[in-house]
């Protein structure tokens, strides 16, 4: 099953997740501690944030340590921006309409 | 673009998107340029794609059918249903991608812009809300793929050998 990069960020606490390892690789027994829910969840929301490949696994010793994938959350930003210039496109041409109608009207 | 607010501010835990923009123009020219079909086609999609109007029907419960046009003459249909109108200061509408016939793709996203004057100058707010971001990212491949993306890029890179 393909997961989607906006699914990853959709749940709260996948965000609250993402921000606790962005700061340091963690195990999920130590994600876990921070919130008010079980271990097995935490799991799940850590299995799903791997499928996004927002997060990558490291084995030390018995741990499995999760830490972030920086450049995946930038595909995110890059993707905006995109949608932020269709937005400048279309309103540089109403802009450029708005002063051909204003000329006509005079 | 000139030294009138343009803010584009993605709230991705509210998914919503909020685009305020100022014209140099009174409210009367804006509102028409947002409300009636051969002034929005001037204007909507971003060149090189074209607007194509179908049905358009300003008013509660009324359409506008409409496509984005690739350069390459590939249509992409949307269907707006008008939720809510306030001549000259608000209207509300639901947006779904919609097949030639028009038969909606659901879910869509929520849009409202807000328009105020002041001192001659129009400010437009809107904000779409998208039951899905993943959807969101769907508007800009199924519309914007290849073509209009290679152009701002190509458009980038011109600026960026001007500057120098």
């Amino acid at each position: 099953m393909r997961r989607d990069i906006f699914q990853a960020i959709a749940d709260p606490t996948r965000r609250a997740i993402i921000a606790l390892i962005a700061l340091q690789a963690m195990t999920p027994n130590a994600i876990a501690e921070h919130f008010d829910t079980t271990r097995q969840a935490v799991s799940k929301h850590l299995r799903i944030l791997s499928e996004c490949e927002l997060v990558s696994q490291k084995q030390e010793g018995r741990e499995i340590y999760y830490s972030l994938e920086i450049h995946k959350m930038k595909e995110i930003d890059k993707w905006l921006e995109q949608y932020r210039k269709i937005w400048e496109t279309r309103f540089d041409q109403l802009d450029e309409v708005l002063s051909v109608l204003k000329k006509e009207q005079k | 673009m000139n030294n009138l607010l343009f803010d584009f501010i993605v709230d991705k835990s509210a998914k919503t998107v909020f685009v305020n923009k100022q014209f140099d123009a009174e409210l009367n020219l804006v509102w028409d340029a947002f409300t009636k079909r051969e002034i929005l086609d001037q204007w909507w999609a971003p060149k090189p794609w074209l607007s194509k109007t179908k049905v358009m029907d300003f008013k509660v419960g009324g359409h506008r059918f409409y496509a984005m046009v690739s350069p390459e003459g590939q249509e992409h249909w949307s269907m707006q249903e008008y939720i809510a109108i306030s001549p000259k200061t608000n209207f509300k509408f639901l947006n779904a991608f919609a097949d030639k016939d028009g038969n909606r793709n659901l879910p869509g996203s929520d849009w409202d812009l807000n328009f105020s004057e002041e001192n001659g100058i129009t400010k437009v707010e809107i904000s779409i809300y998208n039951e899905s971001l993943e959807r969101m990212e769907q508007m800009i491949e199924m519309g914007f793929q290849g073509g209009f993306t290679m152009t701002l890029n190509e458009l980038d890179n011109l600026l960026e050998t001007l500057k120098k």
